[in-house]
């Protein structure tokens, strides 16, 4: 039983069934635009990245799937299936917007960071709400170790980002939240900082600076 | 057009004084191809901004005396929003997923809420800046993007070079210091052009799939100085033709900084009821794309 679940820009995502259990496979298909060796890398490297990361994560405290197999050969992961919608299609629904979704949210992600752990991908489509007011944070393709706060500001600027660019009406406030969420993690010490380097990062945009 | 001497870049003085230097000829020689007179214009449109202010100035002031003497309204035009437009326009691209790639900006842009959105943005140097100083730094003239893939064609040798995404954003600034590194060990200049391209190109392809995926719009718009490259062309190609999406591209004619993107955005501009007094006739050099409402779009 294979069911395709959704193609996203990297990889297919197929809801399975591993060893008895229902499972996601994610397997990263080779990109017919790419030379064949930077694919190869790029795909192997990836798949590892995030073997490794999505584990890592789940020590750190976060709701991230269990791993159950890695085919490298195939560059496919088995993992715990998260049932539930994405806050991207979810966002403007009334009853979100009366939860604290993104404080939950901010949580997960200053536990990440606590952990030295990047997300790197941190997009509205990347976080699942699985019920209990949980959310699930998935794809850790894009992921790292790094302890720079410049890493740690990057990715809280790649939600900010996503969040005026596709839900511009909303973007504020639930931004406000992540940010609670996240201090309430990392403490002010840590947050005054990494919003300073964001204000650096969002001038570092084209033409942004006031000349 | 200004070319500043091989081996070095745009001195914003001598373009400036190239600008005061052609201006007048450039206009005459306009209306003589457009086979119309003064009298025939309806709106004077400059380009306000982002750019150089030296080079933007002279634009202003021509528009302001043409405005002032002729009488007739004066609008200022983004002109990233004009490498927009008029492409929009050119390929009869509706709501599309614009990748902006030039020396000025490399952007993935998605229409929102009355303006042009980033969805994704260099984190340090464009793309075109990739292009230009790896050629200056191997001694050619700027813009190198022609001469960098004349020598790509000639290779199939790819020497790994740092691919760098963050979420959306590419960075291209490790392409550059290692590739010029790569020149300074003796590497060929075909391999290495190749690879520049084959490793920067890439990246943008996939920054313009995630796009594409998260939004859920079918259609993709190439256009700026760098969408004339047939590498690029040919790759987005295939990536669209895979996920069943549409490819659009400016002409190439058209692809580079012109008058036509400026003329078309005031135009827009005008026909949407903004105006603007002559007194306010002013330059941004910081003016970004994602500060214009766009009232010609739903």
């Amino acid at each position: 039983m294979e069911t395709l679940i959704r193609k996203g820009a990297e990889a297919d995502i197929y809801k399975v069934r591993w060893n008895g259990r229902i499972a996601v496979k994610k397997i990263r298909m080779p990109k017919a635009y790419r030379l064949p060796r930077l694919d190869e890398e790029l795909r192997k490297r990836r798949t590892i990245h995030e073997a490794t990361l999505i584990s890592a994560a789940k020590l750190a405290g976060v709701d991230s799937p269990l791993l159950y197999f890695l085919d490298l050969s195939e560059k496919s992961i088995y993992m715990e299936l998260f049932d539930g919608p994405r806050i991207k299609d979810i966002i403007n629904d009334a009853d979100l917007s009366s939860t604290k979704i993104f404080e939950v949210i901010g949580r997960s992600i200053g536990l990440l960071h606590q952990e030295n752990i990047i997300h790197g991908d941190l997009t509205t489509s990347n976080f699942i709400l699985i019920g209990d007011g949980r959310v699930g944070l998935i794809d850790f393709g894009l992921s790292f170790r790094s302890n720079r706060l410049e890493d740690k500001a990057v990715d809280l600027h790649l939600v900010m980002q996503t969040l005026e660019s596709a839900h511009t009406s909303v973007a504020e406030r639930m931004f406000t939240d992540l940010i609670d969420g996240y201090r309430r993690i990392c403490g002010a010490d840590m947050m005054r900082p990494i919003q300073s380097i964001m204000r650096q990062v969002e001038r570092r945009g084209r033409y942004a600076r006031s000349v | 057009m200004y070319q500043p001497p091989a081996g070095s870049g745009i001195h914003p003085r001598e373009a400036y004084q190239h600008h005061s230097e052609v201006c007048s000829g450039v206009l005459v020689e306009s209306l003589r191809k457009a086979k119309i007179d003064m009298g025939s214009v309806d709106i004077i449109a400059y380009a306000g901004g982002p750019g150089l202010g030296p080079c933007l100035r002279v634009g202003a002031v021509v528009a302001r005396s043409l405005a002032a003497y002729y009488h007739k309204p004066i609008i200022a035009a983004n002109h990233a929003i004009g490498h927009i437009e008029l492409a929009c326009m050119l390929t009869r691209a509706t709501n599309p997923i614009v990748l902006l790639v030039s020396g000025g900006h490399t952007a993935i842009l998605a229409f929102s809420s009355g303006r042009w959105r980033f969805f994704g943005e260099t984190l340090d140097i464009t793309i075109g800046q990739l292009l230009d100083q790896f050629g200056r730094a191997a001694g050619y003239a700027s813009p190198s993007g022609s001469t960098i893939e004349r020598y790509a064609r000639h290779s199939k040798n790819y020497l790994p070079l740092p691919y760098t995404l963050k979420g959306n954003d590419p960075s291209f600034s490790g392409i550059l210091t290692s590739s010029k590194r790569l020149l300074s060990e003796g590497k060929s200049m075909d391999a290495i052009c190749f690879s520049i391209q084959e490793t920067a190109f890439s990246n943008l392809c996939e920054v313009t799939e995630r796009a594409l995926a998260f939004t859920e719009i079918d259609e993709v718009l190439l256009t700026g100085g760098v969408a004339a490259n047939n590498r690029l062309q040919e790759m987005l190609t295939e990536m669209c033709r895979s996920r069943g999406s549409s490819f659009k591209v400016i002409p190439k004619q058209f692809s580079g900084d012109c008058g036509a993107q400026i003329a078309w955005v005031g135009l827009l501009s005008y026909l949407h009821g903004m105006r603007l007094d002559i007194r306010e006739s002013i330059i941004r050099q910081s003016w970004r794309l994602d500060q214009v409402d766009i009232p010609w779009r739903h």
